[in-house]
């Protein structure tokens, strides 16, 4: 297996001030009382969630509880929406990553996202990984072939595209797009992984391949999963939260190690939800 | 409802049927005698001597040589100084208009204006600032930069349309990955945006190419073949302005011009027509 | 290093946004120029003689001064007039066809032939008005050069501009509309007349703005058509001259306050178009359908 210090390109990824938390056991995703607002509608209200170093989290609730957009609170993808306001504390490591003088390209490399609908793009598979290794300034083509390789090899694509990386990544089929798309953002070795549904858009085959991937991420990244398939829910993450819209606004009913919601959730709505009476 | 009603409907329904068609064959058959007039009385004159030759006793004799490179010219500068400006300020309304709200909404609303300003407007215009005040004279230099003002709107408004087309997935993706703004855009928008900033550039040259009256007192009317920028040239419309008007017996080759300017222009709406499919079809079949 | 490269991209990033601002601030600035040098170019005669005497002198005499806008802004007034009275029920009619009636082969020829219609040079329905449409009109009544051949060649060309802006309103009523519509066995004209225009309302006078607008801005085909009297026309077939066919005429020679009155005239003419740009804005804030 690959390891981060193989990596010539890791002196680009850590900024100084991190190396340190890597390899401090304590949670590496704080958040607290982190609430969005979108103009003046509410979107969720002081969430406060906590997502130990290694772990999968996942995120669960039924349509339109404000997952997705906690989610891209993570990695400040919501500066690109206009009029959304950010309330609450991000921690990462030992970083407030709320900053205004917070660099977000450096962010965004240590904080990988993957969308709901693959979205490779519009250049061949082996562009779609040099790229983003080009713009975080890793130019040498043997270290980038190399770095491609292994990429592939980690999320089982490199036996199905190995002899036409040169193919557009467009022809690939929905599977395979989505787990481009996770080697995309695995490339830069990012610490955090945010997966936006990320098996909703496929077929029941692909979407069995993605899952076992994203479980075999494990202990090397954490992640946070957003997910309305309770039973995948169960089977990869280690940790479970439930959203749920109370009093118009998405909220944080429920959080807790995966065994523990669905098998003795302490708060009754929990229970419903898990139990497919609700929701 | 009964029969009688049915039939009553049916029956006043003839007449706007009718109206419908007759207008639609009507504009067709306007169409049809504008175009086939011009080919008729043009086509006799049309010879690659009357292409490359000079003008000769004031246009009535002689080809369109000269005329044809300053028209090229024209364009020339035109697109030189337009598609920068224009490709630089459809980025800006696209990509930049959620931070730069204001900003931006008072360009679109200028640009607005722009758009409706008359051509011999342009003409003034051009005639005080780039001939006189700035000094370049009758010129083409001069007559170049006051079409590029004049197709600005064209070129930005499709510019515009061809960025905000590319999927938002692309934006977003590159955004989560941490790409500089640079790279977003010179790697992934502008390729994607590619065919729609081409049809823009196509309609321009079309309407910088079909413009008189913001010639006539910025280019001029000097009909030699011109060794310089800061030359006057005539450009193809005007010369055929001032064959019908000015020139008794002129008609003839008038009509010879007419026709190697719509040809030029036929060519130049099919382009952006094909342009604009293929795109269509590419978008459709990923 | 790792700082540094941040930066540099940071900064370039910084470049390109600040050199976007500036194309932009570029292009937005054009029309503030234009404004600006008109009424620099026209402030000489209208301090010396008023902005009033445009519209109260006896005659349009500036080598005298002279200065009677009134004749040319009754000629603007009444091509402008005539052509969009025309144009509009043709164009509107035009866009039906397009939408309606045609077959969709038919219908996509004719909307190709109505773009290549609204790209043909002006100074070549000029031409052919000239040696075509006039010599008819002087058989039925000389000189030919008139109103009526302003009228013709001007609904010519603005037709294709109403057309299409319909045709695209028309294809924006919601189709649930006419399926509601069949569903009560309305016929298809009845249909168009009492929703599809009512619904695309909007959209079709945007259209009929934009006609006139360019109608109102068109100089070389009236130029070549309208004889170019300065007179108030008392029927269609007389001459008579416009505000930008005088400005094209007289700008050659014209030198002094003759020059600045003629830049009066394209301030005259801006105006107009603002007016129509605003009033064109005004409606499309109404064009939400619901």
């Amino acid at each position: 297996m690959v390891t981060s210090e193989a990596y010539p390109l890791m002196k680009f990824l850590e900024s100084p001030g991190t190396v340190q938390s890597l390899e401090q056991p304590q949670p590496l995703l704080q958040t607290t009382n982190l609430s969005l607002h979108y103009g003046l509608k509410p979107a969720f209200r002081d969430v406060s969630l906590v997502a130990p170093a290694g772990s999968i989290t996942a995120l669960v609730g039924p349509s339109g509880c404000s997952k997705t957009s906690f989610l891209s609170c993570l990695n400040r993808l919501t500066d690109l929406i206009p009029g959304a306001q950010v309330s609450g504390q991000i921690r990462i490591g030992d970083r407030d990553i709320r900053q205004p003088s917070l660099n977000l390209i450096a962010l965004r490399r240590r904080v990988g996202m993957i969308f709901q609908k693959p979205n490779p793009f519009p250049l061949s598979i082996w562009k779609n990984l040099a790229l983003p290794l080009r713009e975080h300034g890793l130019g040498n083509r043997h270290q980038v072939d190399q770095i491609i390789e292994t990429t592939l090899q980690d999320v089982g694509l490199w036996d199905e595209v190995k002899d036409r990386l040169k193919a557009p990544a467009l022809k690939l089929s929905g599977g395979q797009q989505q787990r481009l798309c996770i080697a995309r953002a695995l490339v830069l070795k990012p610490e955090i992984l945010l997966m936006d549904e990320p098996c909703s858009a496929l077929d029941p085959l692909a979407s069995g391949i993605v899952e076992d991937l994203i479980a075999r991420l494990r202990q090397r990244y954490t992640v946070i999963i957003v997910t309305h398939n309770l039973a995948q829910a169960r089977r990869i993450a280690d940790y479970t939260a439930l959203f749920w819209v109370q009093e118009g606004a998405g909220q944080l009913v429920e959080h807790g190690a995966t065994q523990q919601i669905f098998e003795a959730p302490q708060v009754e709505l929990t229970a419903a939800y898990v139990g497919g009476m609700r929701g | 409802m009964n029969d009688n009603q049915a039939f009553g409907k049916q029956h006043r329904d003839w007449l706007p049927t009718f109206l419908v068609w007759a207008v639609a064959l009507g504009v067709t058959g306007i169409f049809a005698w504008i175009l086939g007039d011009i080919l008729w009385h043009g086509a006799a004159q049309i010879s690659w001597e009357f292409l490359i030759s000079e003008p000769e006793d004031a246009g009535r004799a002689g080809g369109i040589g000269p005329i044809l490179v300053s028209t090229l010219l024209i364009l020339g500068v035109c697109l030189v100084v337009s598609v920068p400006i224009g490709v630089g300020t459809a980025i800006l309304l696209a990509d930049l208009s959620t931070t730069d709200t204001l900003f931006s909404n008072l360009v679109r609303r200028s640009l607005d204006v722009l758009a409706g300003v008359p051509s011999i407007v342009f003409g003034l215009f051009g005639n005080v600032f780039f001939a006189k005040t700035l000094g370049l004279g009758f010129s083409i230099l001069s007559g170049g930069l006051t079409l590029a003002c004049m197709v600005l709107p064209i070129l930005i408004r499709s510019a515009e349309e061809g960025l905000r087309a590319v999927p938002p997935d692309y934006r977003l993706g590159a955004a989560a990955l941490g790409f500089s703004r640079t790279t977003t855009l010179g790697q992934l928008l502008l390729p994607a945006a590619a065919p729609g900033l081409l049809v823009g550039v196509v309609l321009g040259i079309g309407r910088a190419m079909a413009e008189t009256a913001a010639l006539i007192f910025t280019s001029g009317y000097v009909d030699r073949m011109p060794e310089s920028l800061l030359d006057s040239g005539r450009a193809l419309s005007l010369h055929i302005f001032d064959l019908s008007m000015n020139v008794p017996g002129g008609n003839a080759n008038a009509y010879a011009s007419a026709l190697v300017l719509l040809a030029l222009l036929l060519v130049i709406n099919g382009v952006a027509a094909w342009i604009a499919e293929q795109w269509l079809h590419r978008r459709l079949i990923p | 290093m790792f700082n540094s490269r941040i930066l540099s991209r940071s900064r370039s990033d910084q470049i390109l946004v600040w050199s976007l601002r500036g194309l932009a601030a570029l292009a937005g600035a054009i029309v503030g120029l234009i404004g600006l040098f008109l009424v620099l170019e026209s402030l000489p005669v209208l301090q010396q003689v008023g902005p009033a005497r445009f519209f109260t002198d006896a005659a349009w005499n500036p080598l005298e001064g002279l200065y009677d806008l009134t004749p040319m802004l009754w000629g603007t007034l009444w091509v402008t007039l005539g052509s969009v009275l025309v144009a509009t029920p043709l164009g509107i009619l035009s866009a039906v066809f397009c939408q309606f009636y045609a077959p969709a082969r038919i219908a996509s020829f004719y909307r190709r032939l109505l773009e290549l219609l609204a790209g043909i040079p002006s100074v070549v329905y000029g031409f052919w008005g000239l040696v075509v449409l006039v010599p008819l009109i002087n058989q039925i009544h000389p000189p030919g050069t008139s109103l009526l051949a302003g009228i013709a060649i001007l609904t010519m060309m603005i037709l294709p501009t109403i057309a299409l802006v319909a045709a695209a309103s028309f294809a924006k009523v919601p189709p649930a509309y006419l399926q509601e519509a069949a569903v009560l066995g309305l016929s298809r004209w009845t249909t168009i007349q009492a929703i599809v225009l009512p619904a695309a309302k909007s959209g079709l006078f945007t259209g009929v703005v934009l006609g006139t607008g360019r109608a109102i801005g068109e100089t070389m085909a009236i130029l070549m058509v309208c004889g170019n009297v300065v007179q108030m026309p008392r029927s269609l077939f007389e001459p008579l001259r416009t505000l930008t066919a005088n400005i094209a005429l007289e700008m050659a020679y014209a030198t002094g306050d003759h020059r600045s009155a003629l830049f009066v005239s394209g301030l005259v003419l801006l105006g107009l178009v603002v007016a129509l740009v605003a009033m064109a804005e005004a409606l499309s804030q109404g064009q939400i359908y619901e």
